[in-house]
């Protein structure tokens, strides 16, 4: 699949509030290229629900519900209830919500909605910070990452939300970034095609949540995957397979880079480097890097 | 129409059932468990049609019936106290997305200390979510109000949910006879539900996004208008039900040998059952005094009280308290009075977290009132202790 066999249906339309090189929009208009209109949005708070308008306007040409923050995974199940006793089991039920409202306040309602079965797809795009409410900490935001409420680095690493989603045994869950939209795509279209509770987490650099410069977006999630800090896996029927330059480095075809390329790019970091480098905090970040990679080859043996 | 005996939570959950919600999403809390146990039997033993979704909170468990609600679906739930607690922002939710779900909450007292005993504060809590609110006095009240919930909750005036109360243990585990219409009688008087809006591919439309200031107080106006055209409403539906069915327990409030009173109590749910017995007795002794029991907090039913001010001085019993002032029945009788009445309003506290009020405490309160003994607003519970 290549970018010029999308569809060239456009769900997003234009005239949103999204920031300039936002990757909530890029991938959203990926996303529903591939879901297509017969799909039904549920969004809880984050920078969508900003993003998608002003009453009685919308930039989404598909039916939206926004919901509570901790309640979208809850709200689509009531949907999906609803859809299947009026025999429209052909629509896409989905959840598209912020690292905040998957890793924090909505993880009780998606962990329940896994557990019962229920057939949606649940796509987190992980921007690892709230950045709707001015760039605060999530449970996503990495170590030494400077946010509002972590003005001097972040002391704690994120939570594996992988390995959470994972152990509900669901039938699909991946992860992407919005730099490669092929990879994203083609990920959407098999959860589509899986009955049951699916997952996918998009990693979404941030310009002005991770200071770098609005045109960088892309840049800066390549670096994600390339350093080996944002892997790209599919999850399917209890086997682990890793995805594009993520394949490559599971398999010791590519080397990583070191993960400093991507946090010297961001401002957010730019206490690990100055006034002089902190030698202690970079050399965790990159070990923490490490030693998720050993995991996954321990998975493997 | 045939008759059965059961608790008020199996009738609720037999009136859930015959209402054909589509879904039922709840989550379990005493004293409305048997509720959730009821539904699950009719699912097990195949009465029940819909989709049930045992969801992993109370929060959940009203976000998905929002979720259901804004696809079309007839929706029910159940719970009680801090489940009730915990869905309060969602009922704010329900309500300003104007969808028409039908809750039961079985009033229970608030911890800690862990109470799980009749208390009205639970829903006296969720007073200004746009909620209407019924509070019921025996389990043909419960079964009938459900029904009567549904058409109330989804006519095209109203568009608002609606949570069904009564009290836990006194009613939800208390055997009556209950008379229950047949299948297709209940389908003929509840209608089909006509989505006012909903989510729709062929008709996308985002709902709920951000509004800004300009537009905001015409939605919080449009569902006052909804809850006092409601109030136009329920007497209507009250009166079709019972040409239809019988039974009838008053329409916004149940007037009980209030002719010639100089006195009348206001009390609500079990207590206005209570209240019937106590005013029998005073009766006997040849006092003046009725009852009122008020079925409906919300939508305030500010005229009727108006109403009984005319005739009689009232009384009001409140199984609730807003620490800070006062009883929030006792409150509201008086804000329905200022500048139309010079009626005197007389308060009560009794009942909190279960406590045990019988009729013959119902009859001291009167007494001390209409014998020129009351000294001021009254926690009867504490008195003599």
């Amino acid at each position: 699949m290549a970018i010029k066999d999308m569809s060239l249906e456009e769900i997003v339309l234009s005239g949103n509030a999204a920031c300039p090189g936002c990757p909530s929009t890029m991938g959203l208009r990926i996303v529903f290229k591939a879901l297509g209109k017969k799909t039904i949005l549920v969004i809880p708070a984050c920078c969508t629900s900003v993003i998608e308008s002003l009453y009685p306007y919308t930039s989404f040409d598909v039916p939206v519900l926004n919901i509570a923050f901790e309640a979208a995974a809850a709200a689509a199940s009531g949907v999906v209830s609803a859809l299947r006793m009026q025999g429209r089991e052909d629509i896409n039920v989905v959840v598209w919500a912020g690292d905040g409202g998957t890793y924090d306040i909505g993880i009780q309602a998606m962990s329940g909605a896994f557990e019962r079965n229920t057939n949606f797809l649940y796509i987190c795009y992980n921007n690892q910070i709230y950045s709707n409410t001015g760039i605060q900490r999530s449970g996503a935001t990495p170590y030494a990452a400077w946010t509002t409420t972590t003005v001097g680095g972040k002391r704690e690493f994120s939570k594996d939300m992988g390995a959470i989603v994972r152990a509900h045994n669901i039938p699909y869950a991946a992860t992407a970034t919005v730099s490669y939209p092929e990879d994203l795509f083609r990920k959407v279209m098999k959860a589509k095609s899986i009955k049951g509770p699916k997952y996918i987490e998009i990693l979404a650099p941030c310009p002005p949540g991770w200071r770098f410069s609005m045109d960088k977006t892309v840049e800066m999630g390549k670096l994600a995957v390339e350093t080996g800090i944002w892997p790209l896996y599919e999850y399917e029927n209890d086997k682990m397979a890793f995805n594009g330059k993520s394949k490559l480095i599971f398999e010791g075809k590519i080397e990583r880079k070191p993960v400093e390329e991507w946090l010297k790019l961001q401002g957010r970091f730019s206490n690990l480097f100055k006034p002089q480098r902190d030698e202690e905090r970079l050399r965790r970040i990159q070990e923490y890097v490490d030693h998720m990679w050993e995991r996954f080859k321990q998975c493997r043996d | 129409m045939r008759v059965i005996i059961d608790t008020g939570n199996y009738i609720s959950a037999k009136a859930a059932q015959m209402a054909k919600p589509d879904v039922v999403a709840a989550y379990p809390i005493t004293p409305q468990t048997t509720i959730v146990e009821g539904i699950a039997k009719y699912v097990e033993d195949g009465e029940f049609s819909g989709e049930y979704i045992c969801v992993e909170s109370e929060h959940s468990a009203m976000s998905a019936c929002i979720g259901a609600s804004a696809a079309g679906a007839r929706t029910f739930t159940a719970t009680s106290a801090h489940g009730l607690l915990l869905m309060h922002e969602m009922l704010h939710w329900a309500a300003l997305a104007r969808l028409p779900i039908v809750m039961v909450n079985v009033n229970r007292a608030i911890g800690p200390g862990w109470s799980i005993w009749a208390d009205e504060n639970d829903s006296v809590a969720q007073r200004d979510t746009g909620w209407l609110q019924f509070y019921c006095s025996s389990n043909q009240e419960i079964f009938d109000t459900i029904i009567q919930a549904y058409r109330l909750a989804e006519h095209k005036d109203v568009q608002l949910p609606v949570m069904v109360s009564y009290d836990g243990f006194i009613l939800s585990h208390t055997s009556m006879p209950v008379q229950i219409p047949e299948q297709n009688e209940i389908d003929d008087f509840i209608l089909k539900r006509v989505p006012q809006w909903k989510l729709d591919v062929d008709n996308p439309v985002t709902h709920g996004n951000i509004i800004m200031p300009k537009d905001y107080p015409s939605i919080r106006r449009a569902m006052q208008d909804a809850q006092e055209k409601a109030l136009e409403l329920i007497p209507e539906i009250t009166e079709e039900w019972r040409k239809r069915f019988g039974t009838y327990h008053g329409d916004l409030v149940e007037c009980y040998r209030c002719d010639d009173a100089e006195f009348i109590l206001i009390a609500v749910g079990a207590l206005g059952a209570e209240s019937k017995v106590a005013i029998d007795e005073l009766r006997e002794k040849g006092r003046r005094v009725g009852l009122a029991r008020l079925r409906v907090f919300r939508p305030f039913p500010k005229q009727a009280v108006v109403e009984l001010a005319k005739k009689a001085d009232l009384i009001v019993l409140d199984r609730n308290i807003s620490v800070g002032m006062e009883g929030a029945f006792f409150s509201e009788v008086k804000a329905a009075l200022y500048g139309s009445s010079d009626a005197k309003v007389y308060g009560y506290i009794a009942g909190l977290g279960g406590k045990d009020v019988t009729y013959k405490d119902i009859e001291a309160m009167c007494e001390k009132v209409m014998d020129g003994k009351y000294k001021g607003y009254e926690w009867y519970d504490l008195e003599g202790e």
